[in-house]
């Protein structure tokens, strides 16, 4: 035990620095005891469970998501996940590992797609669960059919049928229509992917049998579609319903980007017809693990032990609607620090509510673009890393490097942050100068982004730093 | 004086303009060239051409004073030779002879110069220059070694988030250029390893030039006969061959009072003094001419634009070029598309930068230095690999644009090639005249609408119109005001179309105001 949490410890600063070893030995002398994750360390066999009504499954608090798997680090950019680097092969001997401790530990829930990870995470979800046994786990998947190609009735259900093959079962526990309210107009695209085709009847003849064990659907955009698909629950008994809700959207979603809903609207309409929701982005792809320093002060005076990704998911889980929250975990650590907040799960006090309400406020007045680096606009047809982009500008603003104007007091040194910072993250020919406004990008994005207006804007304050007229 | 003293300055002189001067070819933030472009701009030739009578002046009094010393200190091609010469002598001491001056050599090689440059044939005449030829050597050999150390820090400052370092992407710009340099610095450091300077004796045209003046300068290198013994180590040390000991007689068209001999004397008897000299038998010296600027200009042959050429260029271009890359059909999340490389477009005029005024005043001025290659951020600038005006810069927009806020080039150019610009004058420069592609561009050839010429353009010179004959009035086209181009290649650069661009600038023979 004493061992594994040394180790943990090394990881968690990145083993083999002499920065760390300092550290180390200075915990060392101060208490031979080495319990350095103090509360954090994660308990097995206490991890916090929720309970589907309609079927009694016990669902871990924290689930899997398996859209920001690992890549073979040799042949990826520093830091890409799956999503993200086209050429290299994503980790298996990695997922496998963090599959295992995930299920150690008691998390059952794994939500995958068959876009996910350019295609290759279901794949590689079914290699490694299938190394467990089948009930001791909870399946998500989705009908991903975005591409007008599979719209076709047999399209989408050779896809359905690819998904049971891809994860090596012959069931699926939760099933998704996913994505819906997405499109220029949603109701329009919801009509095309499902009933046009029949595919909604589809799926609910699945459930009928027995191959899907609960129905619901995921959602962002447009909240006709919500409303549409929960004034018909009484017809389709939705099992589950998934969200995108954190402590940020909850109030601020629509404020961010006027077409999306605020989370307390959506969570509140799921618990009034008692539909147990799904939680996704609840970290807003990392975002709010990655906030400026003085947010990060404010929370480790509060509780100094506990990670800032951690508020996020005690945020989620204090709503007793909640099933699951689900992570995207591409690194070890990220499981480690999930694992540890969620074995047991301690639910905020309404004090600390109104203190996540406060920091929220905070987040939302830094004008951060709302990428959450989910991938579904890539690949750009034109080369873009869109995501790329926006998460350097967004460091930017997080790391005090974002200049209002050239008499700001370190006016070059945040031009040089900026400029220097942009070419290291993106490649010249795949920065915003080069979107042509095509617009492909905008109907992928859940969090209704105009994308081609931010890059616009974007690029003119690039240009503006360059030459010299900010 | 002590007997080393004057090597000594010499040295230490030598060692700062050298070292600034590869420094300042080396150097790509654009920092180092605020404090050192004036080293650059001493240069004789570059002076010659730049019509700078002041430096011209001033090297000319120098020399009349101290003989050729601009050679041994100011020079850097010169001073390379010493270095090498110096590293051989670690070997092998006392090594040098003397020998006569080779001047029907010398003349002819001057002669030919001079008559190459009237003729406007640069691209042969700036091989034998010794300033561009260093140039030329550093910017193609050394700058990619500093740059792959630069990267290296700048990897290692990533590494410790730090902004202090940023990586520069190594490209071969010409690879005529490069063999050139590859092939000048193996003959400089053989001719320097085997006898010093034979170069700056036989081939260099401002060496030669100089010589003329240095005859007469006022401080010469005298030997004493009372105090000679005939050692014969003058002679032996003599770099430039100029010194025969045993006959008293020093040759001050070669003399480049490096103070060698001086140092090497174990009597001291080597002055650096005025006196009354017996001149050394020479020829007399008719006057040469290096006024190629004003003879340059009116030699000029105008080049006449022909459309129908364009047309044709252009045409094939569309023939090679494919509209842009297939838009993949979307199907799974996340990825990267791949992005094919632009072409660089065959341009019947060449773009040159802004300050050059006429394609031939650049053409005639310009000695193929590289130091503004060597300054370009953008990666615009590249030596032509035009065969006339070989190592010439020209300019094109695959890796970039002429970015308004830059005026690295003309506040280098020390030839005058190009004439320093206000950022103010540059905006407003014309340089080049952006075409339109019809069949490249993709709201023609894919009906998708872009726009990002018009977006980038710094001169607002393109609006979007209407595209006739379209029944959704939705596509628009780039309309290009020529009034208002400046010629910078935004819109070439940020256009979508690859390998080639749908919107392609042309140079313009005479550059303007607009």
């Amino acid at each position: 035990m004493k061992d594994i949490s040394r180790r943990d410890f090394l990881k968690l600063l990145g083993a083999g620095t002499v920065a760390t070893a300092a550290t180390m030995a200075g915990c060392q002398n101060k208490d031979g005891d080495l319990n350095l994750r103090g509360t954090l360390q994660p308990q097995k066999g206490q991890m916090t469970y929720r309970t589907n009504p309609n079927t009694g499954d016990k669902v871990s608090l924290l689930g899997f998501g398996m859209m920001r798997l690992p890549v073979v680090e040799e042949n990826a950019p520093k830091g890409a996940s799956g999503r993200e680097a086209k050429s290299a092969p994503i980790d298996q001997e990695m997922v496998n590992k963090m599959v295992d401790k995930a299920i150690e530990y008691g998390v059952n829930y794994f939500d995958t797609s068959p876009v996910y990870c350019q295609g290759r995470s279901e794949k590689a979800t079914g290699i490694a669960l299938s190394r467990h046994k089948r009930d001791s786990y909870y399946l998500a998947t989705k009908m991903s059919n975005f591409a007008p190609g599979t719209w076709p009735r047999e399209e989408s259900i050779k896809m359905f049928y690819n998904s049971l093959k891809e994860l090596q079962t012959d069931y699926i526990d939760y099933m998704l229509l996913h994505s819906v309210g997405g499109g220029q107009d949603g109701m329009e695209m919801l009509r095309q992917r499902y009933y046009d085709n029949g595919i909604l009847d589809f799926l609910l003849e699945q459930r009928e049998k027995g191959v899907i064990r609960n129905l619901g659907f995921s959602y962002h955009g447009d909240v006709k579609v919500f409303d549409y698909l929960l004034s018909r629950h009484d017809e389709y008994k939705w099992d589950f319903v998934q969200i995108e809700m954190n402590y940020l959207d909850w109030h601020f979603a629509h404020e961010i980007e006027a077409e999306n809903t605020r989370a307390d609207y959506l969570y509140n309409e799921l618990a009034k017809r008692k539909i147990p929701a799904v939680i996704m982005e609840p970290l807003l792809g990392g975002r709010l693990a990655n906030v400026p320093d003085h947010i990060v002060r404010e929370m480790k005076e509060r509780e100094p032990e506990r990670s800032v990704a951690s508020w996020a998911f005690r945020f989620c889980g204090t709503f007793p609607d909640v099933l699951t929250s689900l992570s995207g975990m591409t690194y070890m650590d990220h499981l480690d620090d999930n694992l540890a907040t969620h074995c047991p799960l301690k639910p905020l006090t309404q004090e600390e509510l109104d203190f996540l309400e406060d920091i929220a406020k905070k987040i939302y007045d830094l004008k951060n673009i709302p990428c959450t680096a989910c991938q579904y606009c890539m690949p750009c047809p034109y080369g873009l890393d869109i995501p790329g982009i926006f998460t350097h500008y967004n460091k930017c603003i997080k790391e005090g490097n974002f200049a209002k104007s050239h008499e700001d007091s370190e006016f070059q040194k945040m031009r040089k942050a900026f400029l220097v910072g942009y070419d290291r993250s993106v490649p010249k020919l795949r920065q915003a100068d080069h979107c042509i406004h095509c617009g492909a990008c905008t109907m992928h994005c859940p969090q209704r982004i105009n994308i081609p207006e931010m890059m616009q804007k974007v690029d003119e304050y690039v240009e503006k730093l360059k030459q010299g007229t900010l | 004086m002590n007997k080393k003293t004057l090597q000594r300055i010499r040295r230490v002189l030598a060692a700062i303009f050298f070292l600034g001067i590869t420094l300042m070819f080396l150097d790509f933030t654009g920092t180092l060239h605020k404090f050192l472009a004036w080293m650059a701009k001493a240069q004789f030739l570059p002076a010659v051409l730049a019509l700078n009578f002041i430096v011209i002046a001033l090297l000319l009094i120098l020399t009349l004073l101290f003989g050729r010393i601009y050679c041994s200190v100011i020079c850097p091609l010169g001073v390379f030779q010493d270095g090498v010469a110096h590293v051989h002598n670690w070997a092998k001491k006392n090594r040098h002879t003397f020998s006569k001056a080779h001047n029907i050599l010398r003349y002819i090689m001057l002669g030919l110069f001079v008559v190459l440059l009237i003729a406007g044939v640069n691209s042969v005449a700036v091989l034998l220059a010794p300033y561009s030829a260093y140039g030329r050597m550093v910017q193609s050999l050394l700058g990619p070694i500093y740059q792959w150390c630069n990267n290296g820090l700048a990897a290692l400052s990533e590494h410790f988030h730090s902004y202090a370092f940023y990586t520069k992407e190594v490209w071969m710009r010409s690879l005529p250029t490069f063999i050139v340099a590859a092939v000048t610095f193996v003959v400089i450091v053989i001719l320097a390893w085997r006898n010093g300077r034979t170069y700056c004796n036989n081939i260099c045209p401002v060496g030669t030039f100089l010589s003329f003046f240095s005859r007469f300068s006022w401080f010469k290198m005298h030997i004493n006969e009372e105090k000679c013994i005939k050692c014969g180590l003058c002679t032996k040390n003599c770099k430039s061959s100029c010194i025969d000991g045993e006959n008293g007689f020093v040759d001050y068209s070669r003399c480049v009072t490096c103070g060698n001999c001086m140092a090497a004397c174990p009597k001291g008897a080597i002055e650096f003094k005025h006196a009354a000299a017996k001149p050394a038998p020479v020829e007399t010296f008719h006057e040469t001419s290096l006024q190629t600027d004003e003879n340059g200009n009116k030699m000029g042959k105008t080049e006449t634009v022909d459309t129908s050429k364009r047309a044709f260029l252009i045409g094939s271009a569309v023939a090679i070029g494919t509209a842009a890359f297939a838009q993949e059909k979307k199907k799974v999340d996340g990825g990267l598309a791949a992005i094919e490389d632009k072409v660089t477009p065959v341009r019947t005029v060449p773009i040159v930068p802004a300050g050059a005024g006429s394609l031939q005043h650049f053409r005639t001025h310009c000695t193929g230095c590289q130091l503004c290659v060597s300054q370009c951020p953008n990666d615009v600038l590249r030596p032509s690999t035009e065969l006339l005006h070989l190592m010439q810069p020209v300019m094109s927009y695959e890796r970039g644009w002429c970015r308004p806020e830059c005026t690295a080039c003309s506040d280098v150019c020390p030839t005058g090639a190009i004439r320093k610009l206000l950022k103010e004058e540059k905006a407003v420069t014309k340089k080049g005249q952006a075409y339109w592609i019809s069949q490249n561009c993709l709201v023609v050839a894919d009906g998708i609408s872009c726009g990002n010429c018009a977006r980038h353009c710094p001169a607002m010179a393109i609006e979007m119109v209407p595209k006739r004959g379209d029944a959704t009035g939705r596509l628009l086209i780039p309309a290009i005001n020529e009034t208002r181009c400046i010629g910078c290649g935004a819109c070439e650069y940020v256009c979508p179309a690859r390998p080639l661009s749908a919107i392609v600038v042309e140079g313009v023979e005479q550059q303007r105001t607009i």
